[in-house]
């Protein structure tokens, strides 16, 4: 037990370091350490696991949460819940605690200017790489291109495009 | 539509529960993905806590942090905001939910050891995944009406989306790349 709740709390630990870009990258590394190395579950409870985390609301990386809980009850999904968010929130907040106290300094304007257009790229890029990543058949993309009209031109609510989404998926799918 | 980018009176500092409350409401609502768009869409829009660029550098940043980027976002807008304990409410906030949420889920999965997914939930899931695809994407249509002008911003902006989004070159090499040469361009260009 010990050994299994000190095993996730490296395991993720050190995922929650190496996550550039996201939590995303480091699932394939999640499912090698899970399903292999530890055997906590077989390939297919992860795919499973994964469409569950996919399919819930808010961050995709709580699939931590779960992977502890297979493998050593409430105590797994704390330790790894901890595991995967301390470091990289401790790192995040230290960026921007050094990022306020530079307001007024000459760097920070320029290196928003840098940064602007990067992270306007990284949020196309975001969508399309989601794309790229499922089965993305004619209907999905009509649903996507709608969405995407309407969000950028109108001042919809989401609510009613996700839901028209399901909707779209359920009648016609 | 107001442009974000051009000053506007900045709102009140908030409070940890608005801050938590915010973060809440964003965490709830983002299905399938689009984080970015609902917290742009909750801090930038409607509560007017920080302007665009002031939003646009927090996201960089929080990709070039480790970590989820969504997460990050959030403890990055939160300590702007409140220091630490800001950084605290809007981390409680975006997680607590989910977080209970997928705990009951996976006890129940546990349980019944089934996908026990009706066909009808992934269709409707799928459907709802594609629109949030379409969310990110949305906000970045906006983004860049509103905070690139002229050509070199451009040229930026479209190489790190094909790179990343069509190549899928690994995030951290185009960073690596595209970084100082936006810095560069940047230095020696201001204001453009």
């Amino acid at each position: 037990m010990i050994v299994t709740l000190l095993r996730l709390a490296g395991l993720f630990g050190l995922l929650s370091m190496l996550a550039f870009g996201g939590g995303a990258g480091v699932i394939p590394d999640m499912q090698r350490a899970a399903v292999d190395k530890y055997q906590w579950m077989t390939a297919s409870e992860f795919l499973d696991m994964f469409a569950i985390s996919r399919a819930a609301p808010g961050p995709g990386s709580l699939i931590v949460v779960l992977i502890g809980l297979k493998a050593a009850g409430l105590a797994g999904a704390a330790v790894s819940f901890v595991a995967m968010f301390a470091p990289s929130c401790v790192a995040v907040h230290a960026v921007a605690r050094t990022w306020h106290n530079a307001a007024q300094s000459r760097w920070r304007p320029m290196l928003e200017q840098a940064l602007a257009p990067i992270a306007v790229g990284l949020t196309f890029a975001s969508g399309l790489a989601l794309m790229r990543g499922t089965e993305h058949g004619w209907l999905p993309w009509t649903v996507t291109a709608i969405a995407t009209l309407l969000f950028s031109l109108t001042e919809i609510n989401p609510i009613l495009l996700l839901l028209g989404g399901a909707a779209a998926m359920l009648l016609m799918g | 539509m107001q442009p974000s980018s051009s000053p506007r009176p900045k709102a009140a500092q908030p409070t940890l529960g608005a801050l938590f409350v915010s973060f809440m409401s964003i965490g709830m609502m983002s299905f399938g993905g689009g984080l970015a768009a609902w917290t742009r869409r909750e801090v930038v829009q409607k509560r007017n806590w920080l302007d665009d660029r002031q939003f646009l550098s927090g996201y960089a940043l929080s990709q070039l942090v480790p970590g989820a980027t969504n997460v990050n976002l959030a403890v990055f807008i939160g300590t702007l905001m409140r220091g630490t304990s800001g950084a605290l409410a809007a981390f409680a906030g975006l997680t607590a939910l989910p977080l209970a949420l997928m705990l009951t889920a996976g006890a129940l999965y546990l349980h019944a050891q089934s996908t026990a997914t009706a066909p009808w939930l992934s269709a409707a899931l799928a459907g709802m995944g594609a629109v949030a695809i379409g969310l990110n994407l949305g906000t970045g249509v906006r983004l860049a009406r509103r905070n690139l002008r002229g050509a070199v911003p451009i040229l930026i902006t479209a190489v790190v989306t094909i790179a990343i989004g069509i190549i899928g070159i690994p995030l951290i090499q185009v960073l690596a790349v595209m970084l100082p040469v936006s810095i560069l361009l940047a230095w020696k260009l201001p204001g453009r």
